[in-house]
């Protein structure tokens, strides 16, 4: 998906310190690019007075330092701040020959490492094998990334998978978990509450403060599952924990 | 130099202004409840007003210091005794080398402040040593301190560290705090404001709310009348900020607070003007409030005020430190 057609946007505030831009009221792969390619672009311009980009489905929020773009005249500094925004993308973005980085996640599908395969299965009507077949054929892309540090909400999910959330989120799903949330699919980083569906594991370390970068994902990467069995989920597992 | 951790109070954690950069990859700001109070305490002893400071809560920490220490405590107003002697708030003091400083209960508001000469000897954790509880992110692998902790402190050549030295003058609190709760914290509309059904809008800057036990850094629970949407909103998730208020299905309002994650998939119903948080940071478990619509330009304008205000305090302060 190419970004540059249709790149409008519309400015929220949010409170004093943040504005988003909104591309989109709906979520799907081609607002995604945009808000991909408006964050590239306020990196490549060196937007200043921003302190955090928060890119989301259909929309960036800007952090940014409103004593910095408190405009002399009076002008608050949202509005300072938007019209300085409609100026860099007066001209939209340059479209990108760049699909991103591709990342392979390699995943232990069911049992133990993913409880809720079979229900995923029989909501989809299909067997087990068959969710773990379409899973793995699926082009995720990195929609965002919240919730916790490094959780990524993938777009891409086939909707045969596609399966409301749990009723009761359970308090702890275990780290490197799998799963299935309406239409998205995701990765716990690191032990945490949660209502989506666990369809399996990966041994792969999604999050590290120590490692630079501190994330295995960033926002816009695309992602493939590879199904891999118990043997190869303990040696990768191992060299991590070493 | 350091600072040993006799007993760590209620809920004593290592705070800065916060970690940015990261929100990208789902990594939270933490840093302190009240903003405010961390800044001018840091100010105070003559750090960068963002430096790593300690943040107690309701009770707080008894600490022993190896060595001379300049110390300030701001935010709210809590018993403090230095080898046993009252100690004001507000003021810059030194404690002699082996002092134990003792933070008791707290009388008016909920979180205090203390700051330390030089700061702490602290590895950052993504560009910042504020404690992030859920993500255990921050000094001490992001936990709250405990019995038996032991903080360095970084050396400060040239600073009087004579015990002798007697503070002559003190902040004047009034202007950044205030603890009573009749008075309004002012709301900005959220984006799904409109969205609200009408008896709910109503409610929502007329009732009374109280502050749930269930609060805590991420979030402040408000128990009151229960507020609905006209028609269910189907959301995808997005960023969400310090001071957003959510309404999760069950219609009890949440505010998001220091520790909020990036983002959020709930309604966003109002934003609690930022020159209001430290006065929010401030309300304990089962005090009220009431909320006062603001519209985004006047609060805008107000904030600016405030950060003008502090930043001709900090010089103020600055220049008195001088010898």
């Amino acid at each position: 998906m190419s970004a540059g057609a249709d790149p409008g946007f519309s400015i929220e505030p949010l409170g004093e310190t943040i504005l988003l831009m909104r591309f989109g009221t709906q979520v799907d792969a081609a607002v995604n690019a945009h808000v991909h390619a408006a964050a590239a672009m306020l990196r490549k311009v060196e937007m200043p007075g921003l302190l955090d980009l928060i890119p989301a489905g259909a929309s960036l929020a800007l952090h940014y330092d409103a004593v910095f773009w408190a405009g002399s005249n009076g002008e608050p500094p949202w509005q300072h701040l938007a019209g300085s925004l409609r100026a860099v993308f007066a001209s939209p973005p340059a479209q990108t020959t760049d699909k991103g980085r591709v990342i392979e996640v390699p995943v232990c599908y069911g049992g133990e490492y993913g409880c809720d395969l079979d229900t995923v299965a029989s909501h989809a009507g299909i067997d087990a094998a068959c969710v773990i077949e379409q899973h793995c054929a699926g082009h995720y892309r990195v929609a965002m990334l919240g919730f916790a540090p490094g959780f990524p909400y993938l777009l891409g999910l086939a909707p045969l998978l596609h399966m409301p959330r749990r009723a009761q989120p359970r308090l702890r799903v275990p780290a490197g978990s799998v799963a299935i949330g309406g239409a998205q699919t995701g990765i716990y980083p690191r032990e945490l509450p949660g209502g989506w569906h666990l369809i399996g594991r990966t041994p792969a370390t999604l999050f590290d403060a120590e490692a630079r970068p501190p994330s295995l994902l960033a926002p816009g990467d695309r992602v493939r599952f590879r199904a891999i069995d118990a043997i190869e989920f303990a040696a990768i597992v191992e060299p991590n924990t070493r | 130099m350091s600072v040993a951790v006799l007993k760590p109070g209620w809920l004593t954690t290592v705070q800065d202004r916060g970690r940015y950069g990261y929100a990208n990859l789902g990594v939270g700001n933490a840093g302190p409840m009240d903003e405010v109070a961390l800044r001018l305490a840091n100010l105070l002893v003559g750090n960068d007003e963002g430096a790593g400071a300690l943040e107690y809560t309701a009770s707080g920490p008894c600490l022993r210091f190896a060595q001379a220490v300049r110390v300030a405590l701001t935010g709210a107003m809590f018993e403090v005794r230095a080898n046993g002697a009252a100690l004001p708030m507000w003021q810059s003091h030194v404690l002699p080398a082996g002092a134990t400083l003792e933070i008791g209960a707290t009388t008016r508001g909920l979180r205090g402040y203390l700051a330390v000469a030089g700061s702490f000897a602290l590895a950052p954790v993504l560009g910042s040593v504020a404690t992030d509880l859920n993500a255990a992110l921050g000094p001490f692998g992001g936990r709250a301190l405990r019995t038996g902790d032991s903080i360095d402190l970084n050396a400060l050549p040239g600073v009087d560290l004579d015990p002798d030295t007697k503070p002559r003058w003190s902040l004047d609190p009034r202007p950044w705090f205030d603890f009573d709760p009749a008075h309004p914290i002012h709301l900005i509309a959220g984006t799904h404001a409109d969205a609200l059904d009408p008896a709910s809008r109503m409610a929502l800057h007329q009732a009374e709310f109280r502050i749930d036990r269930d609060s805590n850094r991420v979030g402040l629970r408000l128990d009151g009348p229960r507020l609905a949407l006209s028609a269910p909103l189907e959301l995808a998730s997005e960023a969400i900020a310090f001071g957003t208020v959510q309404l999760p299905p069950g219609g009890q309002p949440i505010v998001l607070m220091a520790e909020h994650p990036t983002t959020g998939g709930y309604p966003r119903i109002g934003q609690v003007a930022a020159f209001d948080l430290p006065r929010l940071a401030q309300l304990r478990p089962g005090d009220t409030l009431r909320f006062i619509a603001i519209d985004q330009d006047e609060a805008q304008s107000r904030y600016l005020a405030r950060e003008r205000e502090l930043a001709r305090l900090a010089a103020a302060i600055a220049q008195r430190l001088q010898p």
